[in-house]
């Protein structure tokens, strides 16, 4: 146990530092060939078909969104954005996801700046992970905003 | 001739001065004369459903609450205790049980805004403050009407009717009311929330602007291209990609096929740009059958096909709504100060049709209206360029010139453009801008 927990916190910060450094395809990867991938627009949303949401991507909308991260025409990322994020309070969760994923519970804050001006954004992240021969590979993700129902400007860099 | 407003000429038919979007002391002009006077949507009925139930919203800058009363009837209330000043209502939305308490002093009043009870009334003067007095009351808002369920509000009680102020635009809000089987329609399915640093005429102009995806949305058009159509959907992705392709439609289908048309009051609608059977009317989609069966046993084969062969992208309700009344969607736009706005995005599930379309209606918001959208930020992006090029007073001037004197009317009170790459609904707009400006406020 002690030893996957630091196996899992490394895969975590590796996504980080992944998204950090606008490695997007690299990010990609680490995804399933059926994920997904979901930003809540509240805290009580039950799930992303039936209300609308920040991002809710299945895998082909999530290539699309990072084919565009990588696209020279991309208006919202001229400048582009930097960020900077932790990520803390990792708990292995007991109930295990639907198809057998490790359920992985954390806490994130993510600075970003862009433009003479930096955000801040925090808020609760549940991996659905499972074990390859690779490594772990990311089935699904939920990130949920502590502003997720506030008036926000434009977001372009994932969480 | 132009247009003068306080002694300075801004509008032309052909150009608009750039203060009209950069101006602190015009922005305030507005929010006395136009959103002072002009019909405001306030929300849709199914927001409060119940007696009790309560959403709050702005008119202009003016905090309002719409309540459903014991008796049913609908009310817009100035959100502010007749004591202090106090806003009454704290919450967005809720459903109140007794009465709305003022958290200052405890004065409580009714859902139609009466003043029901003030602690210690003893201390005021003789007759001062009495329970029932509208003076202490939560002021209504001096008209209030709605169309087919979404609910309007003017603050002067002077002017047109709703009816009268919509005009042909009423056969918009037709559309999406009549695509429901049972004929009632729902908000549903949360809000879809973004602000922008930029002027809120911009996101009027921008939403029936069809010159500008493919240079706004080059990026997403460009991603979704490219997308590889085997990777794994659950049906979000499908629509929005393809969403993202159709806004790569090329000039000659905005120039021969797509229409759009303006009205008086500074409404327009833009005709719809998609071939895309899935959007439009989901023939490709199993759940297409069912819904099409459902509406052909409540109104018939005749009426259905009437129904389902009005074909309109954005309507636009000048200065406070656009909507998709085809693919069941709202954006509601609220104006903050000069460079700042706000949109709020509604979804309608039509009572009667099978669930899976309602779905689609999520599944396309989230293209539309959501703030993380990959083609939305680039409208969000693009407004706030907007606002800072309008701060150089290298050229003063901003043409809306583009179809000029090729607008023919409509046969119904309005105006059709050239074609959709015309700036007739922002001449029309402007028209309607400067009529309100010109004149002395309420």
């Amino acid at each position: 146990m002690t030893a996957n927990i630091r196996l899992i916190e490394q895969f975590l910060f590796h996504e980080a530092r992944l998204l950090d450094e606008a490695r997007f395809e690299e990010w990609l990867a680490l995804f399933t060939e059926s994920a997904w991938y979901w930003v809540p627009i509240g805290p009580d949303q039950p799930d992303p078909f039936d209300s609308v949401s920040i991002i809710y991507d299945d895998r082909r909308l999530l290539e699309t969104r990072v084919r565009r991260l990588l696209n020279p025409n991309i208006h919202a990322e001229e400048p582009r954005t930097r960020t900077s994020r932790i990520v803390g309070n990792i708990v292995l969760e007991d109930d295990a996801g639907r198809d057998g994923e490790q359920v992985v519970s954390s806490r994130f804050q993510m600075a970003e700046f862009r433009r003479d001006r930096q955000r801040i954004f925090a808020g609760g992240v549940r991996h659905g992970l499972i074990r390859t021969e690779d490594g772990f590979r990311i089935a699904w993700k939920r990130v949920d905003l502590i502003n997720s129902d506030g008036m926000l400007e434009g977001i372009s860099i994932p969480f | 001739m132009p247009v003068s407003i306080q002694g300075d000429d801004l509008v032309y038919p052909d150009r608009v001065h750039r203060r009209v979007y950069s101006d602190p002391e015009l922005f305030e002009l507005e929010m006395d004369r136009l959103f002072g006077r002009a019909w405001i949507f306030v929300g849709h009925e199914s927001q409060v459903r119940q007696p009790g139930d309560f959403y709050c919203t702005r008119i202009g800058r003016e905090p309002v609450v719409m309540t459903r009363h014991d008796d049913g009837t609908i009310h817009v209330l100035h959100n502010r205790c007749g004591h202090r000043g106090a806003l009454v209502v704290g919450s967005e939305s809720g459903r109140v049980e007794d009465a709305f308490r003022c958290c200052y002093h405890g004065w409580r009043f009714a859902t139609d805004g009466t003043l029901l009870s003030v602690p210690q009334r003893q201390g005021y003067p003789e007759n001062g403050v009495a329970p029932g007095d509208p003076v202490y009351g939560m002021a209504p808002v001096a008209r209030v009407d709605d169309y087919r369920g979404f609910v309007f509000a003017s603050l002067s009680p002077d002017g047109p009717s709703l009816v009268e102020f919509l005009g042909y635009m009423t056969t918009s809000f037709d559309d999406l009311v009549d695509r429901a089987p049972d004929g009632e329609i729902e908000v549903a399915g949360g809000i879809a929330r973004h602000a922008y640093n930029g002027n809120w005429k911009l996101i009027f102009e921008n939403v029936n602007d069809g010159l500008h995806p493919l240079t706004v949305h080059q990026s997403s058009i460009e991603a979704a291209r490219d997308q590889d159509d085997s990777a794994w959907s659950d049906g979000a992705g499908e629509i929005a990609v393809r969403q993202m392709r159709q806004n790569g439609a090329p000039w000659d289908m905005w120039e021969n096929q797509i229409g759009l048309w303006a009205y008086p009051n500074g409404h327009s609608y833009l005709g719809d740009y998609h071939d895309d059977a899935k959007l439009v009317a989901a023939q490709r989609d199993p759940s297409f059958d069912e819904y099409l069966a459902a509406m052909e046993a409540a109104k018939g084969a005749d009426r259905t096909r009437e129904i389902l062969g009005v074909l309109r992208w954005n309507t636009n309700i000048y200065p406070s709504l656009s909507f998709m009344s085809q693919f069941r969607q709202i954006r509601v736009i609220r104006p903050v100060s000069v460079d700042r706005t706000e949109v709020l995005g509604f979804c309608f599930r039509l009572k009667g049709a099978p669930e899976a379309m309602f779905r689609d209606t999520i599944r396309f918001a989230n293209v539309t209206n959501a703030v993380a959208s990959p083609v939305l930020t680039d409208d969000l992006e693009t407004y706030f360029r907007l606002r800072c090029g309008l701060d150089s007073a290298g050229n003063d001037w901003v043409p809306t010139s583009r179809g000029l004197g090729k607008d023919a009317e409509d046969g119904n009170g309005g105006w059709q453009a050239e074609n959709g790459l015309s700036e007739l609904h922002i001449r029309n707009m402007f028209r309607c801008w400067s009529a309100y400006m010109g004149e002395a406020a309420r």
